[in-house]
């Protein structure tokens, strides 16, 4: 069986065994079939795996993410493109990044950026709440993505002692064990946490905006997040400072300095003064 | 029966007398008494450091009642709900229960800190007034050299006290330090573990500390003092030149009873403005920092200002590792040259500086008159540049505070201190130089030409001259008069030579009336001042 002519057939012929001679009529018709076959097959997983052009435009926008694509189309479409696909050298995509991150960059005023640089920085916001839910709505249909909770108060009844030690040990780093914020690389910066508001420290800390790195909710649970914002809000804003006035708590550099401005120049004009009652 | 009448105005004298008739003290403390002392404001900036010092060991000895020097862990249980349930030191947990719980505690952890800051403060304003004065030269350079140890022996105290409290920023702090004897070659390791009694952060290292901040350091400050204002005593103060004041006398005010009063009195000031700054402006607020742990680094995490400069020239420093090859290679650590070798280098120069400039200008004189900063531009440009350099370091070791509360960013900052540093030191000095060559040039001028008036004369011949009042008689030959320079003050102004009147005097509020009245019979009522003729160029045109 091992014969030259039984090697130059092909591996089917072989399993099935001895060759049957076919008609040629019978021959053309099963090639006609399988070619049919194989362009149905490939044709069908092409469909199924491609991604569309119709795709994105297939589900409906729901009533507030269509106000949010007008808002998009006019005041984001520059620099993050016709389908918030991203501009190369302008803009990121936004596919993705969903709701939470567009509720920090806008509700911050960060976003419309003035100009390009290292880092947005906070402003008056330009929507009102009411255009961000909506632009939210529209980058959250879009590619979908993290989003914040419902509610403006997200640390309620939250242990304000944990958060101390979660604060320490994640955030003090770059924000200043007193929030303040502090300086990165190359003009970048951990912002203030003064201003910010429950939603948007939720928000950062979901999505990760600027330098700041993503604290997802498998790095830090949700009930986490809240313990960290009771511990900004409820001790490093709402606190007074217990040893009077704080001196921006910017640590030993601004001290040195009252401790010149004030003291030594105090007891400079005290020295002059009393020498000079002679 | 004649009634024994009780003098009150003599019990003063007699017990003073016999108090000396037991133990002879009346011509020994007659000496010290009637020791005279110089008055100028600037001569009062070292009483400044004592008192603080003063201060400093008052509420020092305070805070040692309700401080724990252990590293024992507790759970914090106190009146600071943010810190409830948190894992801490015993000396952490002390520290808080002395800031929130003890009555008074806060404030004196605060007047503590803020003397602690003045009193090194104190220190370096007072070193720039003797280095810029000269009145370092001899015999004075043992006191000198004194003087310079208390600043380093001072920065011992400030930084064992800055890790006292066990908090995040002490810790980290402790860290550095840690890293910064680690980087010693061949000794460094030894030196650490002996230290930290073996690995950083060990715990025995705040009872170590703890013993040297409150005996060890304290008494070593104290010794020091005491030397440096026995000398003092003994060398007597230097004075300023001046009529009447000579290399060979002291005028001055005598140490009893208007020196001492004056002194007490300054010493209150001192106290005040420590107790105002303490409970006033919050000043390390070890709450915020939480308990040291290895993981926490905040930002902004600064040592105090005189410490500053070590960490700004750690951040200048460029990453320059050195490897010798010995064996598998030894390694000394970019981090030895600005942490060791640099202040290794400041230490020497401030010790031996006295030396080093009488030997440059073989001076081998007594001197116990001042200088003005002006007279000696080379002397007074290198202390610009001493001081252009200490700034540029202290400001780079707050660079990232300095880049995010002002915008700028940090590289650039970084690179501002680096060249800054090469660059800035010179200008000062040059700058300095030019200045006092300028300053000298105005004295020699007024000296010669006498005061600028403001007054515009024109000549028949239609120029315009000042009018200038000479200071002394004119020789007529070209207005100028022969005044030799004396090294002290040269009137400027008008005011100066009496053209507005007697001055009134008192800081804040007149002390004597400046009007008509007179003050005593044989001082004469003042004339109001003579109304000036207008400076014309002949005829006017009325």
């Amino acid at each position: 069986m091992t014969s030259d002519n039984d090697r130059r057939r092909g591996l089917l012929a072989r399993l099935r065994g001895r060759p049957v001679a076919r008609s040629r009529g019978r021959r053309r018709l099963g090639a006609a079939v399988r070619l049919i076959a194989a362009l149905t097959l490939a044709g069908g997983a092409y469909t199924v795996f491609a991604p569309g052009v119709q795709a994105q435009e297939n589900p409906p926008l729901s009533a507030a993410a269509g106000e949010g694509k007008a808002l998009f189309d006019v005041s984001c479409v520059t620099c993050h493109g016709r389908n918030a696909q991203g501009v190369e050298g302008r803009g990121p995509s936004l596919i993705g990044v969903g709701s939470a991150s567009v509720e920090f960059q806008v509700s911050t005023g960060r976003m419309p950026m003035a100009r390009q640089e290292a880092q947005a920085m906070r402003k008056p916001p330009q929507f009102s709440d009411e255009q961000v839910r909506q632009l939210g709505q529209y980058i959250q249909e879009l590619g979908g993505g993290p989003q914040v909770p419902a509610g403006n108060d997200l640390h309620k009844d939250a242990n304000v002692a944990a958060g101390g030690e979660l604060f320490r040990i994640n955030c003090s780093q770059c924000h200043a064990f007193g929030g303040g914020g502090g300086a990165l690389s190359s003009g970048k910066y951990a912002p203030s946490l003064r201003p910010a508001s429950d939603r948007q420290i939720y928000a950062a800390m979901l999505s990760g905006p600027q330098n700041m790195p993503v604290f997802g909710d498998n790095q830090l649970r949700p009930e986490q997040k809240a313990q960290i914002i009771a511990y900004i809000q409820e001790n490093l804003k709402n606190n007074q400072d217990q040893g009077g006035f704080s001196l921006g708590r910017y640590g030993p550099s601004t001290e040195g300095l009252a401790a010149f401005l004030i003291g030594i120049v105090a007891l400079v004009f005290a020295s002059l003064w009393i020498a000079g009652k002679s | 029966m004649k009634r024994r009448k009780f003098d009150v105005a003599a019990l003063p004298g007699k017990s003073a007398g016999a108090v000396d008739d037991r133990f002879q003290v009346a011509t020994p403390l007659r000496k010290l008494l009637n020791k005279v002392f110089p008055d100028h404001w600037s001569f009062l900036l070292g009483e400044i450091a004592l008192f603080s010092f003063v201060v400093l060991l008052l509420t020092g000895v305070f805070l040692t009642f309700f401080y724990e020097p252990a590293m024992t862990e507790v759970v914090y249980d106190g009146s600071y709900a943010p810190l409830v349930g948190t894992p801490m030191s015993a000396a952490y947990e002390s520290s808080l229960n002395l800031s929130f719980d003890v009555r008074g505690g806060l404030v004196m952890r605060q007047m503590h800190h803020w003397a602690a800051l003045l009193f090194m403060a104190a220190i370096v304003v007072h070193m720039l007034r003797v280095f810029f004065t000269g009145a370092f030269r001899k015999p004075r350079e043992t006191n000198w050299i004194i003087g310079s140890l208390l600043f380093w022996v001072g920065f011992l105290a400030g930084f064992t006290g800055y890790s006292l409290p066990d908090d995040g920023l002490s810790g980290t702090g402790l860290r550095i330090a840690s890293a910064i004897m680690l980087s010693i070659p061949v000794i460094g390791s030894w030196v650490t573990s002996s230290i930290f009694g073996g690995e950083f952060p060990g715990e025995i290292i705040i009872s170590r500390f703890f013993i040297a901040h409150v005996l060890l350091i304290p008494a070593l400050l104290v010794a020091l003092i005491t030397v440096h204002l026995g000398l003092v005593f003994k060398q007597k103060h230097t004075q300023w030149p001046g009529p009447g004041r000579t290399n060979e006398n002291v005028v001055g005010e005598r140490m009893f009873p208007r020196y001492a009063l004056k002194q007490g009195g300054f010493f209150m000031v001192v106290f005040g403005v420590i107790a105002l700054m303490g409970g006033l402006f919050q000043i390390n607020p070890i709450w915020y920092f939480g308990p040291y742990e290895a993981w926490v680094v905040s930002a902004a995490s600064q040592p105090d200002w005189y410490v500053m400069f070590l960490d700004g020239s750690t951040r200048l420093m460029p990453a320059w590792q050195l490897t010798i090859p010995i064996g598998n290679g030894y390694v000394i650590p970019p981090l030895f040259w600005p942490t060791v070798v640099l202040p290794g280098i400041l230490v020497g120069i401030s010790l031996f500086y006295p030396f080093l400039e009488a030997r440059h200008l073989k001076d081998r004189k007594h001197h116990n008159l001042l200088q003005r900063p002006r007279d000696v531009p080379a002397r007074t440009a290198a202390g610009s540049m001493a001081v252009a350099f200490y700034v540029v370091l202290t400001l780079s070791g707050g660079n990232d505070v300095i880049a995010d509360k002002f915008q700028i960013s940090l590289n650039a900052m970084t690179w501002a201190g680096r060249i800054g540093l090469l660059i800035v030191p010179p200008l000062a000095y040059y700058l300095a130089y030019r200045l006092c060559l300028g300053l000298q040039q105005h004295d020699r001028e007024v000296l010669a030409h006498g005061v600028e008036t403001g007054i515009i004369r024109r000549l028949p011949d239609g120029r315009f001259v000042e009018v200038h009042q000479p200071l002394t008689a004119v020789d007529g030959h070209d207005g100028h008069g022969e005044l030799d320079y004396v090294g002290w003050v040269v009137p400027k102004k008008m005011n100066r030579l009496g053209a507005l009147g007697p001055a009134v005097r008192g800081f804040f509020y007149p002390i004597e009336r400046p009007a008509e009245a007179p003050v005593s019979p044989g001082h004469p009522p003042v004339e109001p001042r003579p109304e000036r003729a207008e400076v014309g160029s002949g005829e006017s045109r009325r």
